[in-house]
Order: structure tokens, then sequence, then C-alpha cells
């Protein structure tokens, strides 16, 4: 396989100030397969101890072993953890991939790699930290098994040395990597440390970044946004969740399996409060989850583009029988099969509308790993509440990286189970229609299976039906029954998470994003303060159907740039279908679509291009 | 006013004190004289003699003929007519959601052999604790006629085309898959089908009962197999099944040379009795190769043709709660703030 196909290569960038502290960017270039994942974690992690705000991402193939793995860590004293494609250091360790990454890189920037890959001809215009990993490696670990596994841990020695990363973070890093494992702390302890020493005898500092000791990550936490949704899932009581494997979700119905097994075990029968079934595809693990929606389980799955696809049939079905179920979307470079493990925000429209007919869906977006969790307890209670299936829009970006965070707040509401009627409600009413809008928001009454009266039964069809759940092809049924949706979805427009506004005075201009463009998008907007003095609103979209406070911000500015990680600029297409007819021509689209996150110069180069007079 | 009392005519009722209008459903929109009613009658009959709660009950099916007839019994059960091929995961969903409903199942020939086969194998490999029925007439009557996968070899259309694909036996995949009760009757069969299904009703795994239903309407006619008279001529009886409920005793039909006893859950009894053969529903092989013999032979063998009591059903493996998931309180299923706390220190 040649290294083009995989190639991350970029437009560059202006060229920046002389000493450099806490912010700057590191790139390591590894192998997938090679241990070089810990060794990664272990060195974000030191930064993170360190105070310094910091981000990572991992660039990885669809592959299991042996094909070129990127991982980007960015240390930003302001606080930005979107991706930032400058790259000051290099870590190089793959030869497939060393000469076009190094060549890729701005003037100036620095390269620690293997030195029998023997960069250092390439180019003159870069700093090169040539270290001896193979001869490095064999005196601390006699296991040859083990050696190509500690062997990444000599770049997290090298760079503590370089940036100054002090050599018991590590440690304490190493010690949270490898818990009850004092081994394997030893061992890859000892091979940074080799890192470390060989630098400090043979490579003198001579770029211009550094790291230093300041105090903005007190308290906060690192979480990979599927693990935080799962949490989420764990403390909205979830009770079914059914789901197929696939890459980027996958990890989240690990996740909750982990999490439900140490939280969710009755002390009293030691039994699970909980049921967790890997089904044979994914119609089966939508159709699970819709049945145990209909039972009266809080119920869920997971899953990505391919995976949507084929849950459209039991979309629409979950829509029209009026079914709650909970469908975490962690979104995927698609058409098809696409780019499995790079990420999009590109199933925007199609789960608006998933499922033939007149079909709509509720979705929820998040933008942080907080959120994740946040969005996930009211993705269930809005399932709920408007007996309906709720999409958690996340991608892969957010979901399979690690990110920094405030812990998690504690649910603050009871969980909302909706308009259920009990037997004794039956008892007190005489019976009731599942299909009637009794309270004019367009949501009906709903008994579960099981539920011991005579009344309390109906008939839940994807088929034609009147008020009273009976089989019907009436025009007035049908009619009557759609308005009704039709309502329901009003009725939720302003009960889904709003937007968030970052205003600046007077701007004429204004930003719409959503999900982890947002990243790019407030480090964009400080850009083009500080750059460009062109002072910009936002609004972070949260929900689908949009809430009135977005259709009002577009309102109130002159042009929106609607900002997106897809090539058919879905949310601008969705936002035009909605907005006035006044306030279409106000829409401008940006869209960032090259399989690894959105950085915020292209945001801003591209919003200076089209403000620019012709 | 002043009224004399006249004492009723005492009412047919079961041990729940519930009479046969009980189990009554919607009126059938099916052909006259299709054979999906005359099963929907023996559910109806099963479930009264059984005296089986309706509210227990959920129905469940997909899309087709068969899958219209839960709106035609036990009226005041829950129902969910879902997608075409489906059921099987509407049913695992619903009773991973409440493990107290008798999830009772009915399908079609094509909405399980064609378009529900994948659903339908894992279905029975996971033993889920419910009833399946397959209402067995070999073609698409909603679609006016078209074989399905069930259709025998060299039958014919109406339109007088031939099949020239072998059938799907979904017995023999549902024994070898794992269901562990697994019988094949035939619709104007009363007695035989009524007895298959109140024991299915005493069974606490997968129950998988292959009826076959002639469409009088598109294949009830010379060349077709599934027509009633090519299966009353054909119909291969592997023995006689009677059924006694736990809350009887065993007293009627008892022969003991002629007899096996089977013990169900419920403590129900099943008893066949023998015909030609010295059958043992316990032994899979057995099952799988008396079913290919009378294939080859152009019978279609009926009776109770398989029977595990033995192997645990999904919902015992998942090591689920006693109460249903769907009605655990709050306390139950979100953990306390101090479970947050504790992970929030670990991710610091």
């Amino acid at each position: 396989m040649g290294t083009m196909d995989v190639s991350i290569g970029e437009t560059k960038a202006p060229p920046r100030e002389e000493r450099v502290v806490n912010d700057l960017s590191i790139q390591i270039a590894t192998v997938n397969g090679s241990g070089s994942q810990s060794a990664n974690t272990v060195l974000l992690r030191s930064i993170f101890q360190m105070g310094i705000p910091v981000s990572g991402k991992s660039l990885f193939p669809s592959n299991i072993a042996g094909l070129p793995t990127w991982f980007t860590i960015r240390a930003s004293r302001h606080g930005y953890i979107a991706r930032r494609k400058e790259i000051d250091f290099l870590v190089a360790m793959n030869p497939e991939t060393a000469a076009e990454d190094v060549m890729s890189l701005e003037a100036g920037a620095s390269i620690v790699y293997d030195e029998k890959l023997n960069l250092g001809r390439l180019r003159d215009d870069v700093i090169y930290y040539p270290v001896p990993f193979d001869t490095l490696v064999v005196p601390i670990c006699p296991n040859a098994k083990l050696r190509k596994l500690v062997r990444s841990m000599i770049y997290d020695g090298v760079l503590a040395k370089l940036l100054g990363i002090p050599m018991e973070e590590i440690r304490t890093a190493l010690e949270k990597q490898f818990k009850n494992k004092p081994s394997a702390v030893d061992l890859n302890f000892k091979a940074a440390q080799i890192g470390y020493e060989y630098t400090e005898k043979n490579l003198p500092q001579r770029s211009r970044f550094y790291l230093d000791r300041i105090d903005l990550t007190r308290g906060k936490i690192i979480i990979d946004g599927n693990s935080a949704a799962a949490l989420g899932a764990v403390f909205a009581g979830m009770t079914v969740c059914t789901w197929y494997p696939i890459t980027p979700s996958s990890s989240l119905a690990e996740a909750l399996t982990r999490y439900v097994k140490r939280f969710r075990i009755d002390a009293k029968s030691s039994k699970a409060t909980f049921a967790i079934v890997q089904a044979e595809d994914e119609l089966a693990a939508i159709g699970m989850a819709i049945g145990a929606g209909w039972a009266g389980a809080r119920s869920m799955t997971a899953t990505s583009g391919p995976g949507i696809s084929l849950m459209s049939e039991f979309a629409g079905l979950g829509y029209y029988t009026e079914v709650p179920v909970v469908i975490f979307d962690i979104q995927r470079v698609g058409p098809s099969t696409g780019l499995p493990t790079r990420t999009a925000q590109g199933d925007i429209l199609k789960n608006a509308f998933l499922s033939h007919g007149d079909t709509k869906h509720l979705m929820l977006i998040p933008s942080s790993v907080e959120e994740c969790f946040t969005m996930a307890i009211e993705a269930f209670d809005l399932a709920e509440e408007f007996q309906t299936p709720v999409f958690v829009m996340s991608d892969l970006d957010l979901g399979m990286n690690n990110w920094m965070s405030d812990p998690f707040p504690y649910p603050d509401k009871p969980l909302n189970r909706g308009k259920v009627l009990t037997s004794k409600d039956l008892e007190r009413l005489g019976g009731f229609e599942r299909y009637r809008d009794v309270d004019g928001d367009g949501i009906g009454y709903r008994t579960l299976p099981g539920t011991r009266h005579p009344k309390a039964a109906y008939f839940a069809r994807g088929s034609g039906h009147n008020e009273k759940a009976a089989y019907s092809e009436r025009p007035e049924d049908y009619v009557n029954n759609m308005d009704r949706l039709n309502r329901k979805f009003e009725t939720a427009r302003q009960r889904v998470p709003a937007p968030v506004f970052q205003e600046a005075d007077s701007s004429e201009i204004g930003v719409v994003a959503y999900g982890t463009t947002h990243w790019a998008i407030v480090e964009s907007i400080d850009q083009l303060k500080e750059e460009y003095d062109l002072w910009i609103s936002y609004c972070r979209v949260r929900a689908f159907p949009f809430s009135q406070q977005v259709f009002d911000f577009i309102r109130r500015h002159q042009r929106i740039y609607v900002v997106e990680q897809n090539r058919d600029a879905q949310m601008f297409r969705l936002l035009r279908m909605e907005v006035s007819t006044e306030d279409v021509r106000k829409l401008r689209s940006i869209r960032h679509y090259k399989g690894i996150p959105i950085d915020a110069r292209t945001v801003t180069d591209e919003i200076v291009a089209q403000e620019s007079p012709k | 006013m002043a009224t004399t009392t006249v004492p009723s005519p005492r009412k047919k009722v079961n041990r729940i004190g519930l009479g046969p209008s009980d189990y009554k459903g919607g009126r059938s929109t099916l052909c006259a004289g299709c054979g999906h009613n005359s099963i929907s009658e023996r559910i109806i009959e099963a479930c009264f003699e059984m005296g089986i709660e309706p509210y227990r009950v959920a129905k469940l099916s997909g899309i087709g003929c068969s899958s219209k007839s839960p709106a035609y019994f036990l009226g005041s059960s829950h129902g969910f007519n879902s997608v075409h091929g489906r059921m099987p995961a509407i049913a695992t969903g619903t009773i991973l959601a409440n493990r107290n409903l008798i999830a009772l199942g009915v399908s079609g020939d094509g909405d399980t052999a064609s378009i529900g086969i994948g659903q339908f194998v894992h279905l029975m490999r996971r033993n889920l604790p419910m009833i399946y029925i397959i209402e067995d007439n070999g073609c698409y009557g909603l679609t006016k006629g078209q074989f399905s996968a069930t259709a025998d070899l060299g039958s014919k259309l109406k339109t007088g085309v031939i099949n020239d694909l072998p059938p799907i036996d979904t017995c023999a995949l549902a024994i070898m898959l794992g269901a562990t009760y697994v019988g094949r009757s035939f619709s104007g069969d009363k007695r035989q089908l009524l007895a298959l299904l109140k024991g299915a009703l005493g069974h606490r795994g997968t129950v998988m009962l292959d009826v076959i239903s002639p469409c009088v309407t598109f294949n009830d006619h010379e060349g077709s197999t599934k027509s009633y008279s090519y299966v009353q001529d054909h119909d291969a009886p592997l023995g006689e099944v009677s059924f006694v409920p736990f809350f009887e005793d065993i007293t009627v039909d008892y022969d003991p040379g002629t007899t096996t006893e089977i013990r169900l859950h419920d403590g129900s009894h099943l008893l066949l009795k023998k015909l030609d053969v010295d059958y043992d529903p316990t032994n899979k092989m057995d099952a799988l190769r008396l079913l290919t013999e009378s294939h080859d032979k152009g019978e279609i063998l009926t009776g109770l043709l398989y029977l595990d009591a033995e192997r645990p059903n999904f919902i015992d493996m998942l090591n689920i709660v006693d109460v249903p998931l769907a009605t655990l309180p709050e306390s139950m299923v979100r953990p306390p703030r101090q479970a947050l706390d504790e992970i929030m220190e670990e991710l610091k």
C-alpha cells in the first residue's frame, strides 16, 4: 500500500514567533499495533498534569496492525483544543510515511526520528533529533517480544527532555495507564528514562517550543466521547441496549457494558438491572431496541453511517408507532463504507428524515464529552416524553478521541418517563385512546404491555391507524394522525436543547455550527478578531428541530456562515428548508470534508475570502 | 321496579373466570376459509383452556396475511404489527423489557423463510422464551400468490409457474439451531394443533410451530403441496399429541403402554401416543432424520418433533432481575451521586 493513500498533508499556515511556551502541537507517526497508544496517552496525560490544556487526536487506519497511524497532541495555554494543522514536533517512527511526513512540515519544525530512517538529508530548514531506538531498548528490555511495545516509550522521554516535561509526571501518568501493573510501570518508565538520558547527553534543545507548568487543568477530567455517552446512558437509567459492532461506535457499547457491570447490578439479588445484547445486525439491533421501548424499557442502540442506513425502515416504524428509543450515531466518513476510521458530520440530513414517507426525527448534537453525557440523559427523557426515536449525533472525533472536560454534573431532574397510564389510571379513566391528542401537544397517552387492566391493550402497527390504534385507511384518519405527529414535532422544538450563543456587539456576520466543528469556530473567531478585526457572532445549534432562537439569530445578522464537516452542506440545506424566504439568501456555506477534524485556520481563511470584496 | 331474577344459563368459564369471548379479537379480514383463521381459533381455545391472563400476552408479528392475524384473537392483549421479517427482533426487545410477558409471535413463510430468515435463525439460537408460529401456505397471499421459500420443489402456482428451488424446512432449521420445542401441524387438524399450542404455553424457551395453512385464494389447487387436499392426503402424524395442563390430573387418555409422557416447565404434561414409530422427541438426530425421510417420501410429518426442556433460555442466561426491566424504579436504574463522583475522580 502506498503512503499517498493515507496522506494528511495540508496547506501552509503563516509563520510563528520566537520562543513559544505552552502552545505547540506534536504529531507522532507510527504503525498501528506497535504499542504507541500507551506512549501517546502517557505523553498527553503528562502535559495535562502540568496544568496545560491539551487535546489528543488519533488518526488511524481501518486495520488492526501494520498501517500508518498518526497521533496529534495539542497543548494550548489559550485552551484551544481543535486540531491544529501546523505541526511543531514530529515523532517519525514509521518508515512508510516518514519522508512524506517530514516534507509536509513547516520550516523550523522539529523532528524526533528513528535514527535508522536516515531522514537528516531530506531538507535543511527543520531541526533533527535522531534517536537510536533499537540500540537503546535492548539493555532495558531483554524480552524481545516486549521490546516492540516498550520502544515507543523512549520518545516520551526524549520529548520530556526537549520540551521540559518533568519525569515524575511521566511516572504518574504511567501509574494511571497501567493501574495494578507495577512491573509494566517500571519497565515503561525505564524506557522513558533511557530516552531522557540519551537526549540530555546527545541532543541539545534547538527548537523554540517549551512546556511550563501552569494551572489551567485543575479538577478537569480526560475522557473520550463514547465513554461519556455510555456513562450518560448509565445515569439515564438505560435498561436495554441492543447493538451491532461498527467503528466508531463499538467502544460506546463496550464502555457501557463495563459501567453497568460495575454500577447496575442489584445488590440484593446480584442480578442485572439491564440487558445488553449484541444483535446479529443493525436491523435486529434497532428492532430489539424498539421492541424494548414499546414494552417500556429505556432502550438504546449505538451505530454509525452504514448501520444507520440499515436502520432506516425501523426508524420509520418507531416514528409512526410512536415508540421511544435512543440511537447514538457516531458519524464517520461515507458514502458507503467510506473511511471507517475518519470523522465527518455526514448523517445530519439523512437522520433528520430517516425512513420513507413523511418521517422526521429529533436529533441532539453534542459538541463536547460533557454534552455526550448530558445529552445522553436528555435523549432518554425526550424519547419517552415524545414517544419517538431520538438520535444523538456524535462523531468519530468526539467519540474515539480523548478530551479534557470539567467533571460531569449529576443529573438534577428525576427521570421523565412520559405519558404512561397505569392500571390505576385506567381504573379512574375507564379506558383510553392511544393516539388521541388529549393535551393539545400532539403527544398521546400510552400503556405498557403487561398492564393489568382489560382496557389497557392497544395494537401498535406500522400501517395506517386511527386514534384508537385500529387499522384505518380513511383519509381523515390518516391526515388527523399525521397532523398530530407534526404538532408533536412542533412541541419538541422548544423542548430540545436550545442553541448556545457567543455574540459580538453589533456584528453583521454570524456563524452557525454544531458538534465538533465548535472547537474550530471558537478559535477561528479569535483569529478573525485579532488578525483581521472581523467580529463574528456565533450560534451553536444543538438540536433538530431548530428552536425559534436559531431563526432569530439568522434574522439578526446579514450574512450567516454555516460551517460543517461534510461535502453537501447538510445543515446549510436543512436550515434553508426551514428559515423564512427572506433569510435564505443570507446563508453561506463552509465545508471541510477531509476525514480529519476541521481546524480553525480553514474556517478563518474561508470567511476572510468570502468577506473580501471581489 | 320489581323484577324476578331468572338464573341465567351458567356461562362457560375457565379457571380464572374468563369465558371464551374474553379471548376473541377483531373480525378477520382474511379470505373466508383461510387456514390462518383456524389457527387464530385454536390460539383462542388454547389460551382459554389454559386460563392465560390476556394482559400478560404480547402478540407480535411482521408483515403479510399471517401477520395481520394477531388483530383477530386476544383483543385485550397488547399487539405489535411491525415490519416485514423483523418480528423476532421486536419479540426479543419486548421480552428483554418485560420478562413476565408471554410473547406470542405469528409469522408467515415469506416473513420467516425469505425476508426474515436472518432474524429467524438467530432467534432460534437464543432460545428466547416465546412462541413462534409460522402460518405456512408456501406463497405470498397479500401480493397475490408468488412463491415463498417454503414452497415445495415442483409445486405449481395458479398461473402455471413451477417452483424449481428446494424449500427451506423451518422445523429442521429450528431444531438444528437450538429451538427447544419444535412442531409441525396443519391448520385443519384442530385436535393436534390445540394440544401443541397448549404445550407451547407451558414451555419456557423458543417454541417453533410450523403450521401448514392453505391459501384458499392462491394456493389451494392441484399442483400445490400446501393445499387442503394435498396435506390431508400426505399428513404423516408422528403420534397423537394430548395435553394435560398443570392444573389437571392426568386421567384422560392415559395408556402407559403406548404413551410417552413429557413434563413441561410449568408442570403441565404432554402425552404422546405412539403410532407406528417408536419416537423419542428429545433425540435431535432422530427428529432430523425423520424429517428428511418423510420429506423425501413427499409426506408432511406432523406432531411434536423435538423437545428440550433442559436448555436454559435467553433471559436466564442474561441474569436479569426478576422484576420487569420496564418497571424498575429510578432508585434501581440510576446509580447514586457518589458513583459518578467516583468515576470522575478516576478520570482526573
